[in-house]
């Protein structure tokens, strides 16, 4: 079943007169770890906004086309509605944390909903520790690394038990190892709850491994979309000013000096097991 | 031309950021200075052009020490590009920004004509140049940061984190622009944990973790010593970590970017066949 659904999307911000997504088209199944990414203003960040009703409920503009997230029409429901099913994370954690301590930036949108007293205890332990901060709990966000606060963002938006989690570009602040780290509570959350994950990111050396599907846009259109293999490997990709995953680079480059890998690496591991066999056969 | 001798530096609030760093960067040298998050890279540079005075210990910058020169006198020999275009920019038009600091250094009228009109060029911004740079991209926005500290043509030039946020492309224009400044006879110093950028850079590499320099290399020392990197929660390039693995093999294990990669397999297969 998909839970995120457009055809024909197209959408200009009120002061502009450019469309900052055209013809947008796109499907993403129930269960999928989706990384979208594409150029500087290509336009992902706009797309993700529409997923709970940012766009246009809050930014105003014309939005045309169709646009489904889990079954709900979002030109017909609230961000408030939306909410429920999609959380989005931002880039700089900052912009999102606010509270006197982790314990209430993670219960505040639950308080907003109304959950009762119990249920917000039960759920705010239960994210502090799938995200792995419960010894952070008194700490006061703005005193923490920017791994840490990253963390605390994701857990206030788990929190809140969405079906779908859109994050953007969760990790450009962060060193390598912080990053690796936040992707791979991402990717647990996907595996083990089974909540669908749209990851914005240029960083695809670090990202590309955790990905089954990924949606390339440029220019507000969508320009590649399938799987990371069968896109990564492409001239096109790389063209656009896709940083494709190094050893995916590497593959490209021996291609065309006529030397065959045979199968297509995303990742260094990957590419050790397919240059060993390739190697040693020789 | 920098030379950091001894320095430790405590921010008012307590928090100690550096402890004991020495280090000297040689005129025309092309140095990146990595580690994790908080490890005190930034507090680091923003010494050497005086933005912060050390605590203990001195820094000379071409021959004059930081305690005994303004920000001013200094930042004429070392310019400073921040992390966050926004720190830095203010003017109304990206010209009256790039011509700003260049009035304040004291340059004739038509100097500072030549020098907006070449730094707007160099910098592709030319079609921008009556913009007001609250207007453009993130990434245009770090260009007109960069166009404006060229402008004054400092001996030094530092980047703290000139990546972030940035698309491969305008990866690849600045890993060309960086090459283009080094080949100057310019002193580049960049602050970044952008792994992969750097191993295409090929600088040389200063190691930082917990205010103190952890390990000084060539990039194939330092980026293919995972006991080190890890240290500085940095993770080898996967060129590197690809090259660790075939390790047994007969090919070099200090490979670090695409581009070494393709001759050195290129070269192995065509030794065997």
């Amino acid at each position: 079943m998909s839970v995120i659904e457009t055809k024909a999307l197209t959408y200009t911000y009120p002061s502009g007169t450019k469309r900052v997504l055209e013809d947008v088209s796109i499907t993403i199944e129930r269960g999928e770890f989706v990384v979208l990414t594409g150029p500087s203003g290509c336009g992902k960040t706009t797309l993700c906004r529409c997923f709970n009703g940012l766009v246009p409920h809050f930014y105003g503009g014309k939005l045309e086309g169709s646009i489904l997230i889990t079954g709900l029409n979002v030109h017909e429901h609230s961000i408030y509605e939306l909410a429920r099913h999609v959380g989005l994370v931002f880039q700089n954690p900052e912009n999102q944390l606010f509270a006197l301590s982790v314990e209430k930036d993670v219960a505040f949108g639950l308080e907003n909903l109304g959950v009762p007293r119990d249920e917000i205890k039960k759920r705010v332990d239960w994210a502090l520790q799938t995200t792995d901060i419960e010894d952070l709990r008194e700490r006061a966000p703005h005193e923490l690394s920017g791994g840490q606060q990253q963390r605390v963002a994701i857990a206030s938006v788990l929190a809140m038990q969405p079906n779908v989690m859109v994050l953007d570009e969760p990790t450009s602040f962060l060193d390598p190892l912080g990053a690796q780290r936040i992707f791979e509570v991402i990717n647990e959350l996907n595996k083990n709850l089974g909540i669908t994950v749209v990851l914005v990111e240029h960083r695809l050396d670090l990202a590309a491994r955790y990905a089954d599907h990924v949606i390339i846009m440029d220019e507000g259109r969508v320009m590649l979309d399938g799987k990371p293999r069968e896109i990564f490997k492409l001239e096109k990709a790389r063209l656009m000013g896709i940083g494709v995953p190094k050893s995916t680079r590497l593959y490209q480059i021996l291609e065309k000096n006529g030397m065959h890998l045979g199968k297509v690496p995303i990742t260094s591991e990957e590419a050790t097991q397919i240059l060993k066999e390739v190697l040693s056969r020789d | 031309m920098i030379e950091v001798k001894d320095v430790s530096f405590t921010y008012p609030n307590g928090v100690e950021a550096l402890h004991g760093v020495s280090l000297k960067i040689r005129d025309g040298e092309f140095v990146a200075i990595m580690g994790q998050n908080g490890a005190g890279k930034t507090t680091l540079v923003k010494q050497f052009n005086g933005l912060l005075k050390p605590t203990k210990g001195e820094v000379v910058v071409d021959g004059v020490n930081t305690r005994e020169a303004s920000v001013a006198t200094l930042a004429q020999k070392v310019g400073f590009v921040f992390q966050n275009p926004d720190h830095q920019l203010f003017c109304e038009t990206v010209e009256d920004e790039i011509a700003f600091a260049l009035k304040n250094f004291g340059f004739k009228e038509n100097t500072i004509k030549k020098r907006v009109t070449w730094a707007l060029n160099l910098l592709d911004l030319k079609q921008y140049s009556k913009t007001s740079p609250f207007m453009l991209s993130g990434g245009e926005r770090k260009r007109v940061a960069l166009a404006s500290v060229l402008a004054w043509n400092p001996k030094v030039i530092i980047l703290d984190e000139p990546t972030i946020g940035q698309d491969q492309n305008q990866k690849n224009r600045l890993q060309q622009f960086v090459n283009q400044l080094v080949t100057q006879g310019k002193t580049v110093v960049i602050v970044s944990h952008d792994v992969e950028f750097v191993a295409e850079c090929n600088p040389k590499i200063v190691l930082m973790v917990e205010g103190k320099i952890l390990a000084e290399g060539s990039a194939k020392q330092i980026l293919t010593n995972s006991y080190l990197l890890t240290q500085a929660s940095i993770v080898l390039p996967q060129i590197a970590q690809i090259f660790t693995g075939l390790a047994g093999l007969g090919l070099p294990t200090d490979v670090i970017n695409v581009h070494e990669a393709k001759k050195v397999l290129l070269d192995f297969m065509e030794v065997d066949s």
